[in-house]
């Protein structure tokens, strides 16, 4: 998927991934929710983000050592579909 | 935790000690690196490092085993085993202590190391998973072990009492100093030769720790605003341990005195660190070793220069050293020769002892800015130069599994 991924297909696998480190349904997880009110802690970011790494082969950078201020925004679902949906178009437009 | 009260047993000196590391090879080097504040971190040279996202390590480059062990030995000989038998060189030579057919059963040997032979296990895997080789060579198997270090230890020095190997990840060179100590104290040897090792500076195991995203791509800055991560490195460090009583029968030197070991378990996270576990690691080795905080002047942190290690580690220090934490110097020295990881404790053993000896208390390099949260003296920069009486060094591993030495400087 990953040479004709949409943004709209970007959001649909990036909500899917959070969806499945929440143990939720995709139709539960809201744009605005952040992770942590979604109980995905720091290791269940660290396997989204090398889930989402894998799904479209490309490079997050996300730094674990200090989530908050690392280049990869991670405040909202909305911000982490919107920041991968920049991440694919550089890395594979 | 010991009890209080209870009797603690012989008193225990080191009379030798040898260390190998990326700030060089012999505890001549290794410290006066410390002293200077010198970066052991740089781009490594392994294989397939263009693949790599993390590309700096502490490695030990100018540790060639082949220019040290036979072709023989170099079949048998792991990095890590090649590591950990050139630092038991430098303390036995250190010690002078002659193994007699009286001593060798009263003679331990406990070595920590966290991993296994990664160097073997990477170079094998390569050839049957890559190259599609059916065979790999014979000796393997006691290649890699987690062990091998221990034993291969035991046998060049001819030590026949109680020898284990420790793995308690970060924790594993203190956890094995600490026992090898409390076993000396006992009784139950009259020497131990003991520390850790590592060499993890392979493409597999740099993978895996890439995985967790705590990695530095730039430098090591324990407790500095701007911090990015930690970085991995290779080494190895043996001390020899035995009674007073014994040290000072045959005339040896004393480099130092261990006065008490205290373990604990967070019981909570598989890598968040723990203000209490830590705090009551440190407590229990001040109380192993009847110190008072006051006595303490320097702690050689774990400080492995994340944001939540160094965060925790110095909440833990205050809630332990109460208005003394004010008073004293804290420092990782891992921002010069890395983490270690299994034999990390047992180089800041080496730093911990050339500290209580010299007087000049190592710094905590790459410090850009002082950070709120660790609002200690972390010595940036700059080495420190005072007489302590007493020093603590601190290792917090994953998992939760802390061990904390304490040591008194030695005037006869």
């Amino acid at each position: 998927m990953a040479d004709a991924a949409t943004d709209e297909d970007v959001a649909r696998k990036v909500i899917e991934i959070i969806a499945e480190q929440a143990v939720l349904d995709p139709t539960e997880v809201r744009m605005d929710a952040t992770p942590d009110e979604l109980g995905v802690d720091s290791l269940g970011l660290v396997e989204a983000v090398f889930a989402i790494e894998e799904a479209f082969d490309i490079s997050v950078p996300f730094n674990a050592n200090d989530p908050t201020d690392s280049d990869f925004d991670i405040s909202t679902v909305a911000a982490i579909v919107s920041a991968v949906q920049g991440l694919v178009r550089e890395q594979k437009g | 935790m010991t009890d209080p009260e209870g009797p603690r047993g012989r008193r225990v000196v080191v009379t030798g000690m040898g260390v190998v590391s990326a700030l060089g090879t012999g505890v001549r080097a290794h410290t006066a690196a410390l002293d200077e504040g010198r970066d052991g971190v740089a781009e490594m040279d392994i294989p397939d490092l263009d693949r790599l996202a993390i590309r700096i390590g502490a490695q030990a480059k100018g540790f060639v085993g082949e220019d040290r062990y036979s072709r023989s030995e170099l079949a048998l000989y792991d990095r890590t085993t090649q590591l950990a038998l050139a630092a038991a060189k430098e303390a036995m030579e250190g010690a002078g202590l002659e193994i007699t057919e009286d001593l060798a059963p009263r003679a331990a040997t406990v070595i920590g190391a966290a991993l296994l032979g990664m160097g073997t296990i990477d170079d094998n895997y390569r050839q049957v998973f890559q190259e599609g080789k059916n065979r790999v060579h014979p000796f393997i198997v006691p290649r890699l072990m987690n062990s091998a270090p221990c034993s291969f230890v035991s046998m060049e020095y001819g030590l026949k009492g109680p020898a284990w190997s420790v793995s308690t990840a970060c924790s594993s060179a203190n956890h094995a100093i600490g026992q090898a100590f409390h076993l000396v104290r006992s009784g139950g040897a009259e020497v131990a030769v003991t520390g850790g090792v590592e060499a993890p500076l392979t493409f597999g195991t740099m993978k895996a720790w890439e995985g967790l995203r705590v990695m530095t791509k730039d430098a090591c800055r324990p407790f500095s605003k701007g911090r990015t991560g930690m970085v991995l490195a290779e080494g190895a460090a043996v001390f020899v341990l035995e009674t007073l009583e014994r040290a000072r029968a045959r005339g040896a030197e004393i480099l130092a005195e261990i006065a008490g070991f205290g373990m604990s378990a967070d019981a909570g996270d598989i890598v968040q660190p723990s203000v209490d576990g830590a705090a009551r690691a440190m407590q229990g080795a001040l109380v192993d070793a009847r110190m008072a905080p006051e006595e303490v002047g320097y702690v050689n942190a774990h400080g492995t220069g994340t944001a939540a290690n160094d965060r925790t580690e110095c909440q833990a220090v205050r809630r332990v050293f109460g208005p003394q934490a004010d008073a004293l110097v804290i420092s990782s020295t891992k921002s010069m020769h890395g983490h270690a990881l299994g034999g990390a404790g047992a180089l800041e053993m080496v730093a911990l002892i050339h500290a209580l000896r010299s007087g000049v208390l190592p710094p905590t390099i790459n410090h850009l800015e002082a950070d709120p949260d660790c609002d200690l003296d972390v010595a940036p920069n700059m080495a420190v130069e005072r007489r302590v009486g007493a020093a603590v060094s601190n290792s917090f591993a994953f998992g939760g599994l802390n061990a904390v030495i304490a040591a008194r400087r030695f005037d006869g």
